[in-house]
């Protein structure tokens, strides 16, 4: 059985694609499981991304991909096995999940912008109470990320006035606001009408080149393509493939990968 | 017509019958019937508010020193003039009521200008109003600092002693409230267990009781010779049960905030405090703000019930007029008067609630 979640193509994997680039490991995910109830979300999870690394997550919905990253911040707790972020292991201990929280970015589905704060606000309230970075200096790298994702024009009005996309991409400067480590995005496009989908992607992509290391659940396999070192297939809680993008593309080993690409890439 | 459709003309918007006889036209003669209706309306409001109007001001009296002079058949307002002293600020020692009417202005300076959009360091003044001032205020009025003379509180009455009751008594309740709902939401067992405890036996006590037994109980536990003021027990009573609905209040709000936003927070490294006094209490509380006017308005009318412990507030003062033989034949004026000055106070409230939930609504519509 535990065999079976890390069942790959064939022998070092991409791994060798990343360690490649920059040896040292950033996220250490070793023999993870999850149970909501008594239903098993996540099963034995094992996995390890390099400082740098760009890796996209796809699967079937309920195939725990969200839950997966979710506990990368422990915004979902792991009830088994070990999560390591830059050598420090996620447990019960409160001040050490605030401490490892403010250098992971997450970008939501739904965008979970503060509605009573401007764009400003948004992106200044953790660098200022966290980090307890004066109020000029948080605006400063504000405006150098807002200005990033281009839209710094928007920074005085409310996240109500504006459209999903440029909601997203204040949400994503507001992550980049604290100097993350690490970016977490849960389907970051799956809430956006189609016409807003590129600009978002655009500046995914522009993180991508620029050095983050991120993790990707994503359906933009167009975004897999040209970014990720490695795309990783899960199913019912469990790893089944992962490759770099041209293996998992052209020739997945899975059955079931097969399956998922076939239905996803029909229209 | 085949190929793509035909540019048309925009249509013309609907045309406004503006003025006085349009507006009548309308809205009040629309159809026979609302002709007939607003006639019969019209007529049943004269024959009710001419002869109100004549009480209350055309055939009252206003001039005079006894209720004897009131003879002209409508309302005597005379013991406003002759007994407005003890209305305001009951058996408050007459040469230190200054003292009072300094708290009165600085009460004013604070919240009046919350009325005012374009004030200046607005804030500010609100701030103070709900941290220096009650404690500033109480030492003010009570003395017994900075030479002040000490005034116990068993002299205190009237108006004065309904506004110093209601005002400390909604300082306190919204943030017992706040830490109450919080405490309901906890993550811990025992302190929701606590929570829920302390919500549910408050509100579920009738503020009478509370009243009684504050004033009669308490005694009996304490020591011999210990006495703990009635006023702060009255407000301590106050407090709490009011402190228990709030809590109720705000919870709703709570739940209203989705889940994202509490992830969002937590995602961003802010800790319990900073999510909840940051984000997620900002939004929840202006959901909640008719709630809570509702609960503030009802607090400053039920603080008239300290009569039962007898405390002397400005229903008391009234009463006790009204009992004097001096002026005995006032009930109706007397009450009224009560009645309206009640309704000054809760109804600028009102308004005020109002004002702030539009001015916050600005910038939120999509969420």
């Amino acid at each position: 059985m535990a065999d079976d979640t890390t069942q790959v193509g064939d022998a070092p994997p991409s791994a060798a694609v990343s360690a490649a680039k920059n040896g040292a490991v950033i996220i250490r995910v070793e023999d993870v499981s999850k149970w909501f109830g008594k239903f098993l979300a996540l099963k034995r999870l094992n996995l390890e991304v390099s400082r740098g690394e760009r890796i996209v997550i796809c699967g079937p919905s309920g195939s725990g991909k969200s839950t997966f990253i979710r506990c990368l911040n422990r915004l979902e707790k792991h009830q088994r096995g070990h999560i390591t972020i830059d050598g420090v292991e996620l447990t019960d201990d409160v001040k050490n999940i605030e401490q490892i929280r403010s250098q992971i970015g997450m970008v939501f589905q739904q965008f979970n912008l503060f509605p009573h704060l401007t764009v400003m606000e948004n992106c200044c309230l953790a660098p200022m109470w966290v980090h307890r970075v004066s109020r000029k200096e948080a605006e400063a790298a504000a405006m150098k990320y807002l200005e990033r994702v281009r839209i710094p024009e928007q920074a005085q009005k409310y996240p109500g006035q504006l459209s999903g996309g440029q909601q997203q991409r204040v949400a994503i400067a507001r992550s980049l606001c604290m100097n993350p480590h690490i970016m977490l995005f849960d389907e970051p496009t799956s809430a956006l009408d189609p016409e807003m989908i590129k600009e978002v992607l655009e500046v995914m992509v522009e993180l991508a080149q620029s050095g983050m290391t991120m993790l990707c659940v994503t359906h933009e396999m167009g975004f897999a393509k040209t970014v990720a070192d490695r795309v990783i297939f899960m199913d019912q809680g469990e790893i089944l493939e992962q490759a770099t993008p041209e293996k998992f593309f052209t020739n997945p080993q899975n059955p079931r990968t097969q399956q998922f690409l076939e239905q996803i890439l029909e229209h | 017509m085949s190929d793509g459709v035909e540019p048309v003309a925009d249509p013309e918007p609907p045309t406004q019958h503006g003025g006085l006889l349009g507006w009548l036209r309308s809205n009040l003669f629309s159809t026979w019937y609302n002709s007939i209706l607003t006639l019969v309306l019209i007529y049943v409001l004269v024959t009710v508010l001419v002869p109100l109007l004549n009480w209350l001001i055309f055939n009252a009296d206003f001039v005079g020193s006894t209720q004897a002079q009131c003879d002209s058949g409508g309302a005597c307002w005379l013991f406003l003039k002759q007994r407005m002293g003890f209305f305001i600020y009951g058996f408050y020692p007459d040469e230190q009521q200054w003292r009072v009417n300094i708290l009165f202005a600085m009460l004013a300076a604070c919240f009046v200008p919350q009325m005012i959009p374009r004030f200046p360091g607005r804030k500010w003044l609100g701030i103070l109003g709900f941290t220096v001032l009650p404690v500033v205020g109480f030492f003010l009025v009570r003395g017994g600092v900075f030479g002040l003379r000490f005034v116990p509180t068993s002299l205190w009455g009237g108006l004065m002693l309904t506004l110093v009751l209601a005002y400390a008594g909604m300082v306190a309740s919204l943030p017992v409230g706040i830490f109450l709902a919080l405490g309901r939401r906890s993550s811990m067992p025992a302190i929701r267990g606590l929570s829920v405890v302390f919500i549910e036996v408050w509100r579920g006590v009738p503020l009478i009781t509370v009243l009684f037994m504050a004033s009669v109980m308490i005694p009996l536990f304490l020591p011999p010779g210990v006495t703990f003021d009635k006023l702060l027990r009255a407000f301590i009573g106050i407090t709490f049960f009011w402190g228990a609905y709030m809590a109720e209040v705000i919870r709703g709000g709570l739940q209203a905030i989705p889940k994202g936003q509490y992830e969002a927070a937590e995602a961003l490294g802010l800790g319990y405090w900073r999510k909840m006094g940051l984000v997620i209490l900002p939004q929840a509380l202006k959901i909640v703000i008719p709630g809570i006017v509702n609960t503030l308005i009802a607090l400053f009318k039920d603080t008239t019930l300290v009569l039962i412990i007898g405390l002397f507030d400005i229903l008391g003062t009234v009463q006790a007029t009204i009992m004097d033989p001096a002026w005995s034949d006032v009930t109706a004026e007397a009450y009224l008067f009560v009645a309206f000055t009640f309704w000054i106070f809760t109804f600028s409230l009102s308004r005020y609630s109002q004002r702030l939930e539009h001015r916050l609504q600005v910038g939120h519509e999509n969420e």
